[in-house]
């Protein structure tokens, strides 16, 4: 099934950026002699066998690439194994078995001092329950990851307050964690996960414990800070909401295995499985399908307007049913690939499946 | 239920255990009343006696005689610290010898109960300055100024140290499962249970009758709270932030010290709160080997039988001991709650820490003083008052009215109750007690625990300590059930009042902080020496756990259960007695557990109001340095309380499962 994922991810266009992290095969298995088990199978045991060897799969086989720069979200419902996957990736959790590669270099290879330098300098992680000290103020508490690597104070307090100010904390740094509301504490850990200037920055459910409302907040200052860091991140989430708002890319996984890998819209028009496909039903799909998968060859008639490929349905729904006549789907030399026909839009706005649509 | 299904078939059901008990109940009967013909099975040969005692002895003589080296080194290195802080508090330093020596003054008084209202002040606000000041003035104006620094220096020594040792202890414990396990929690467990009385008589032997063998003897007995409070407060630091810790790239060494034990710290704080406790009460009981100071003003005064004096020392003690519990709660609460901002952190010393420099410059300036003014230095004896003969007056005028009374339920509480009680026990076949308990740890747990049990008891029976042993257990047993009788229904009634339990907190909290010293001194008015008497102090020691935990054990019992019980139409009687009563069960069994294990503490301790049993048996080795014979009796001591707290606690643990 795996193989069937990536050739699908990789039909879909080839991109440009390079692979940060990668999964090959990993595992990860609970129980006696789990290290053994796997090996002797060669990396390959289907959920029987790992639950006749009386073993429990929290990672299982997971293949995928995260390319730098891109908001790659893990979804998947409690106990589906993601929060074990992020901790392979980072080494907080020792995978059974595969590889995790760091630019290409295997982090389960390399020693421990390299793994810290690594952690202190490149990695960067969010917590669900924010994970601040409660025993340091804010600015401590932010300045901590620099302190432990030995920089001075005033160096430290001056990056200390380039994020403080980045996050919107300015007046707070000598609160105490306790002093403050849960999406201020995790304006902290996310200040506290930025200030070693990490490449890769794990984000573990960071907004599940906030309420709806400040969580919407925290989503847009999360896109803000995107936009001017450009990192790539890893974002744990069970809100498939969130995933499609966050997303460029999605892995969607249950009991352990990832069952697909795709963009919000390859989930929505294409679910691998119905397990995928109960997720999507919900989902606002005008905002996440694009032009692109709506359209179909030019027939002949006129045109009311044009608009790119990738334009949601959303963003030009009452123009063009205002209009009554197709949009031209134009790439960027402005040369017509396809059309929309209105139609087409309404039957998605109201829901229907239509054959050949 | 699968659960619940497999362990049925594997064990007996109720029903067979039900007639199993009947049978072994009924073969201890016969043996009980055949022991004309297998005396052997009742008193347990004297013959047969294993001289562990001798052994002891024989250890610990060559440990003296080839091991004075370092006993030596050990007791100059100690002595360095203490002395200072003898000399600092209550004694004065001398330097050079004679006539000509040159007295540098101790901390005068004054500056002393001022920093303690600071202290107070920093820590709680004013009405806890207020406290603590005040029972430190209490403790000057009544004369004991002197005796009562003399304690606070060696706690303030013995103290630092029991709270590094408890943490690299408990840092130990926790990294390595396989040493707590298989050291830590065991020995742990050991320290708590062994009498304090048994810690004095090696440390007297080794350390000889001075304050260093005191602070030793205090420093073990007021350790295992911080090894435990280290060990839970590592553990409950949440996991994200050992994994925060991970993912900022800190060394092992980091993380444990700048990550893992300041988010302990509310957790620590409550462990220093306890080692505090623990040590003043040591301090006291070690006045027995030279510790001095207030607990030997008891010693010499109940030796005295000088009722007024004894009782002033006392009154001492719970000063002193209220003063450092509030202050040292107070602290510990606001590590837990109080970090609150301040808008700049101000350079000076003395702006960063006005309570601090105010403290200093006081107690410098009083000292000083003191130097030209005695008034500063000594608490003048004009301002100081006794009531020592007012104790001796209102004492005697108890006995002149009331002693008839008094004498009629001393009499009747021995004839009717104390003596059937012990001739029962003295009289129980030893080997039936160890088939009874070991069947007991059988069903409650299975065969290690069985073992475990027998094997304890026997032990009681093959040193020839039997009879001893089952005074003990008679005294504990009968003391331990009153307070149980006495302290669940308080506890019920805190747990459905709010009012109540407003009334019973602060003084169940003032009951738990005082010395088991204390109890013994009123009670020993009234009721001279004797069974009774200790069986009076015991349950007013042995109280309080039992109202705690049945009062909080009722009240942990979540409310959507409760609504739950009431939506099904249950009346307050029903709601209490079918769902609140068999949830909160285990917590009170816990309590009942508490109460036990107090009330042999405080049983031993009674020795020296007259009691005939283990305790009486340490005791009189303490007087004679025989240290075989202590240790083995404290051993004995500390078995009995072991089994008992097995026991429960295999039991409390099936109820809880039971519960899920």
């Amino acid at each position: 099934m795996t193989k069937a994922i990536e050739q699908a991810s990789n039909a879909t266009g080839k991109d440009p950026r390079p692979i940060k992290l990668a999964c090959r095969n990993v595992w990860k298995l609970f129980g006696t002699n789990a290290a053994n088990f796997i090996r002797e199978r060669d990396g390959k045991a289907s959920a029987a066998d790992i639950a006749g060897a009386g073993l429990v799969g929290a990672v299982r086989a997971v293949d995928l690439e995260i390319r730098q720069g891109e908001i790659f979200i893990i979804m998947g419902l409690s106990g589906s194994g993601k929060s074990t996957l992020v901790r392979c990736m980072s080494r907080l959790v020792e995978p059974t078995h595969g590889k995790v590669e760091f630019e290409g270099k295997d982090l389960l290879e390399i020693s421990d001092a390299a793994l810290i330098e690594l952690r202190r300098h490149r990695m960067g992680m969010v917590f669900q329950n924010f994970a601040l000290l409660p025993h340091l103020n804010v600015l401590d508490n932010i300045a901590f990851p620099l302190s432990i690597q030995g920089q001075d104070r005033s160096t430290r307090e001056a990056r200390a307050r380039e994020v403080i100010e980045l996050v919107g904390l300015r007046g707070r740094e000598h609160f105490y964690p306790r002093e403050l509301s849960g999406g201020q504490q995790q304006r902290v850990g996310i200040a506290r996960s930025l200030a070693t200037k990490p490449e890769i920055w794990f984000l573990d459910e960071p907004f599940s414990a906030l309420d709806p409302l400040i969580r919407r907040e925290m989503q847009d200052e999360l896109m803000r800070l995107q936009t001017m860091l450009h990192k790539t991140i890893v974002f744990i989430t069970h809100d498939f909401d969130e995933a499609i708002r966050l997303a460029d890319r999605i892995a969607i996984m249950k009991d352990g295995e990832v069952i697909q890998i795709g963009t919000p819209e390859q989930l929505v028009v294409n679910p691998a499985t119905d397990y995928v496909a109960e997720f999507t039903r919900d989902v606002d799909r005008a905002k996440v399908i694009s032009a692109r998968s709506l359209m179909r060859p030019c027939d002949g008639a006129e045109h009311g307007g044009t608009v790119a490929p990738e334009a949601k349905i959303a963003s030009f729904s009452a123009s063009i049913v205002a209009a009554g006549k197709p949009f031209a789907v134009v790439n960027g030399t402005g040369k017509p690939i396809g059309e929309v026909t209105p139609q087409a839009v309404i039957d998605l706005l109201a829901g229907i499946e239509r054959a050949g649509a | 239920m699968t659960v619940t299904a497999s362990s049925s078939q594997a064990r007996p059901p109720i029903q067979r255990w039900l007639v199993i008990w009947v049978l072994a109940l009924a073969a201890v009967l016969v043996v009980f009343l055949l022991q004309d013909v297998v005396p052997w099975a009742v008193d347990y040969p004297a013959s047969a006696v294993v001289p562990v005692a001798d052994w002891v002895s024989a250890l610990m003589g060559w440990i003296k005689s080839n091991l004075s080296w370092l006993t030596r080194s050990v007791t100059a290195m100690l002595g360095v610290p203490l002395d200072f802080a003898l000399n600092l508090l209550a004694k004065n330093f001398k330097i050079g010898h004679g006539a000509d020596a040159f007295v540098l003054p101790r901390l005068s008084w004054v500056g002393v109960c001022a920093t303690a209202f600071i202290a107070g002040y920093a820590a709680g606000g004013r009405k806890l300055g207020m406290l603590v000041g005040g029972c430190f003035l209490y403790i000057a104006l009544f004369g004991q100024w002197t005796s009562a620094m003399l304690t606070l220096a060696l706690i303030s020594i013995a103290v630092p140290f029991c709270i590094l040792t408890g943490l690299f202890a408990g840092i130990w414990a926790w990294r390595k499962p396989w040493a707590e396990r298989l050291i830590v929690s065991p020995a742990l467990d050991l320290m708590q249970t062994i009498p304090t009385f048994a810690y004095l008589i090696p440390m007297l032997l080794l350390f000889g009758n001075s304050p260093v063998s005191a602070m030793i003897a205090t420093a073990i007995f007021a350790t295992p709270p911080m090894v435990r409070a280290t060990m839970l407060g590592l553990t409950r630091v949440p996991l994200e932030i050992g994994e925060f810790s991970d993912m900022a790239g800190c060394t092992a060494r980091q993380k444990l010290w700048r990550v893992l034990l300041p988010s302990a710290r509310p957790t620590l704080m409550v462990g220093v709160n306890q080692v505090i406790m623990l040590a003043l009460n040591m301090v006291i009981i070690a006045s027995m080997i030279g510790a001095g100071g207030l607990g030997y003003d008891v010693l010499l005064a109940l030796r005295a039988l000088k009722v007024g004096e004894a009782m002033e020392a006392g009154l001492a003690i719970v000063a002193l001991a209220i003063a450092l519990d509030r202050l040292s709660q107070a602290i510990a609460h606001k590590q837990a709650t109080g970090n609150v901002h301040r808008s700049s952190a101000s350079p000076r010393f003395w702006r960063r820490y006005p309570n601090l420099t105010l403290a200093i410059a006081i107690l410098a300036v009083t000292t000083l003083l003191g130097l030209f003014v005695p008034a500063f230095a000594a608490v003048p004896k004009a301002i100081t008052f006794t009531t020592a003969p007012l104790w001796k007056a209102a004492v005697n005028w108890v006995t002149i009215n009331f002693f008839d009374i008094i004498e009629a339920f001393r009499v009747a509480l021995i004839l009717n109750v104390l003596n059937p009680v012990r001739a029962f026990c003295e009289g129980f076949p030893w080997l039936g007690a160890v088939f009874l308990l070991g069947l007991a740890g059988y069903q409650l747990s299975g065969l290690r625990l069985a073992a475990l049990v027998a094997a304890l008891t026997a032990f009681c029976a093959i040193t020839g300590l039997w009879e001893k042993t089952m005074a003990t257990v008679y005294l504990c047993g009968i003391s331990a059930f009153i307070a149980c009788l006495i302290g669940i229904p308080i506890g019920l009634a805190a747990a459905r009042s709010d009012r109540f339990e407003k009334i019973v907190t602060p003084v169940i909290d003032t009951l738990q902080v005082l010395p088991s010293f204390c109890f013994i001194i009123p009670v020993v008015m009234l009721f001279r020496v004797g069974d009774v008497t200790a069986m009076i102090a015991t349950i007013a020691f042995a109280v309080v756990p039992a109202i705690r935990y049945t009062n909080h054990g009722i009240r942990q019992v979540p409310p959507a259960l409760i609504e739950a019980a009431k939506v099904s139409g249950c009346t307050p009687r029903q709601t209490f007695f079918r769902v609140q009563l068999p949830l909160a069960l285990p917590e009170i069994m816990l309590g009942v557990n508490q109460t036990i294990l107090m009330a042999l503490a405080m049983i031993i301790i009674c020795a020296m109001v007259g009691t005939r049993d283990l305790g009486q048996e340490v005791f009189i080795a303490l007087s004679k340095a025989d240290s075989g014979r202590g240790i083995v009796a404290g051993l004995a001591i500390a078995f009995i309380g072991i089994v008992a707290d097995r026991l429960f606690n295999a039991w409390t643990a099936k109820a809880r499962a039971r519960l899920g």
